[in-house]
């Protein structure tokens, strides 16, 4: 099993989503997260101050699947969110040692 | 065809009782002037009746407005400024000057800003409204009761107060603000009141007051006082822990848009309601007051766009208040295009004494209360010398009764002195009065809240609550 960890543009969220269902992903955890990489941040002005607004608003999505789903999934995580511009965000992925349903204990792939 | 019927129908009938009422007269003799002179003055009366109670609607609408400028609108807009741990209680600020100041108007400070007194002060003939009822009093309204008159300046003596709040948002204890309020009410406020608008004040332009100083609706008697009192706390509170080193940018330019707006639209019973009356001179202060908002709007937002290279909505709102505090002391003596000129003036003006001399000078007024009223007050009661036309509002009379100047442009030079000796008292009391409040509840009660208060912030620390708590329990 593998965690796919991928911190998108808010306004992708949604292409992301619908690609993702298509590829057959069923379940997924979202998170409002803040952050920056090589993007930086951008500035505001509020009655004449400058404020360097370095955090942005990000979208993370947590989604743990089989191994032979993950190349599928982040494929389209990559269509889903690519502007090709500075700023897209990045997908992680790393292993998972076991999944348990807590309805009824259930362990293992099948759980996902 | 049957309207015109009844029209013609109507038109006779009041022909022949004219006709009848005039055959009635003619026919009796010697006692026929009784009846008829009883008839003219019953009439008059109800003339008079029709147009008291015209008067007091409006006066009662206008008394509304401006209360619905403190709260919601002054407390949406500052609190939408601060951080979000301060919404409350700088909200609480705002409200709580309605309940203050409302019982201690009705207790003392009406009688010390309105009852007749000498130069400076009134006396305490109106102490707990006595003789503030249903009978108006002619030198000040003639055709609305007294009692409407108290309310109406009530809703002034608190929103004033309230502007100051703006200086030592996020820093100041609640107590010591609210002994702070009632000592400025009853030294600064009920003074300058007084002095401009009070039978025998000094200042007083409409009863004939020593240095007759032109201030329709407030420009020195709420602006100036106000503003300057702010730049006084803010220099002896001294700056937020932080500032200006750490950004702290508002919480939610969204909330204080609502306020501005509201504040607009309250603004027309604060000017317009300032005739005193529904009349004519209500409709001109009213327009002038829209134009000066719509100009200054556009003054500021023009000059932001210019230096920082985008229109911001935070920018647009401030401008509109800005030309709203400069057109108040302006607006019944000014024509339109003057308002124009005048909410022009004080969007760029107060644009650059918020952004420009606030950061050279580096003090913290936190909301901007001395940018934009001391600022704009002061700028906007000089303009009211200049511009005030006897055309719009024939003030200044001579003994024979033929109209005289009004302002700088019409060729009256002396005015601009006069409303300058209004400007330069307000700046003198508010200094003064200000200081010395600071210094005694300082020395009693302590005005700043700790540090760790501070950094935790008002809401919590002061009133035990927040403004914003998403995670109620399911």
């Amino acid at each position: 099993m593998t965690k796919i960890e991928a911190i998108i543009q808010v306004s992708k969220l949604d292409a992301v989503k619908d690609a993702l269902h298509e590829v057959g992903v069923e379940g997924m955890t979202v998170f409002e997260a803040r952050g920056h990489g090589r993007q930086k941040g951008h500035t505001e002005f509020y009655r004449g101050r400058e404020y360097t607004v370095d955090l942005i608003p990000k979208v993370k999505l947590e989604i743990v699947l089989a191994d032979d789903m993950v190349e599928k999934a982040v494929h389209a995580i990559t269509t889903g969110a690519r502007t090709g511009k500075i700023g897209d965000g990045k997908i992680f992925l790393s292993r998972i040692d076991e999944a348990i349903r807590i309805r009824n204990d259930e362990r293992g792939e099948s759980v996902l | 065809m049957k309207n015109f019927a009844t029209l013609c129908l109507t038109l006779v009938m009041v022909c022949l009782f004219v006709c009848s009422a005039q055959a009635h007269t003619s026919s009796g003799t010697g006692t026929a002037n009784d009846p008829q002179s009883a008839r003219i003055e019953k009439l008059e009366q109800a003339v008079a009746d029709a147009k008291s109670s015209g008067d007091n609607a409006w006066m009662l609408m206008s008394s509304a407005l401006v209360l619905m400028m403190t709260g919601p609108g002054l407390a949406l807009f500052y609190g939408g400024l601060v951080r979000k741990k301060n919404v409350l209680s700088t909200m609480m600020q705002s409200f709580a000057m309605m309940a203050i100041v409302t019982l201690l108007w009705g207790l003392i400070s009406y009688s010390l800003a309105f009852s007749a007194g000498n130069s400076f002060i009134g006396g305490l003939h109106n102490v707990f409204l006595r003789g503030v009822g249903a009978q108006p009093d002619a030198d000040y309204a003639a055709t609305i009761p007294l009692q409407t008159f108290m309310v109406y300046q009530l809703m002034f003596a608190i929103i004033t107060p309230a502007l100051i709040t703006g200086a030592f948002a996020e820093r100041m204890k609640f107590s010591a603000m609210a002994v702070f309020m009632v000592l400025w009410s009853l030294l600064v406020y009920a003074p300058m009141a007084h002095m401009v608008w009070g039978k025998g004040g000094l200042l007083n332009a409409s009863l004939r007051g020593r240095f007759p100083c032109l201030d329709f609706a407030g420009g020195t008697v709420v602006h100036v006082t106000s503003g300057v009192s702010a730049l006084v706390c803010a220099l002896y509170l001294g700056r937020r822990i932080g500032y200006p080193k750490q950004p702290m940018p508002p919480h939610s330019v969204v909330l204080s848009f609502m306020g501005a707006c509201l504040l607009w639209v309250g603004w027309f019973g604060f000017n317009a309601g300032s005739a005193l009356s529904a009349g004519t001179l209500a409709t001109s202060a009213f327009v002038a007051t829209h134009f000066a908002a719509a100009a200054a709007t556009l003054g500021w937002s023009a000059a932001e766009w210019w230096k920082s290279g985008k229109p911001s909505a935070l920018g647009a709102i401030s401008g509109a208040v800005a030309g709203l505090v400069a057109i108040t002391p302006a607006a019944g003596f000014v024509s339109p295009m003057s308002a124009i000129v005048i909410g022009l003036a004080a969007g760029i003006f107060c644009y650059l004494m918020v952004t420009k001399v606030k950061a050279m000078f580096r003090y913290d007024d936190s909301l901007d209360a001395f940018g934009v009223h001391g600022a704009g007050g002061t700028l906007g009661a000089l303009l009211t010398g200049v511009f005030a036309s006897s055309a719009v509002n024939p003030i200044f009379k001579n003994a024979q009764g033929s109209t005289l100047a009004s302002g700088l442009l019409e060729g009256n030079a002396y005015q601009l002195l006069n409303q300058l000796v209004g400007v330069v008292i307000a700046w003198t009391l508010a200094i003064v009065g200000t200081m010395a409040i600071l210094k005694l509840v300082d020395v009693t009660i302590g005005l700043r809240v700790s540090e760790d208060h501070e950094m935790q912030g008002l809401d919590l620390s002061q009133h035990g609550e927040e403004g914003y708590y998403w995670e109620s329990p399911a």
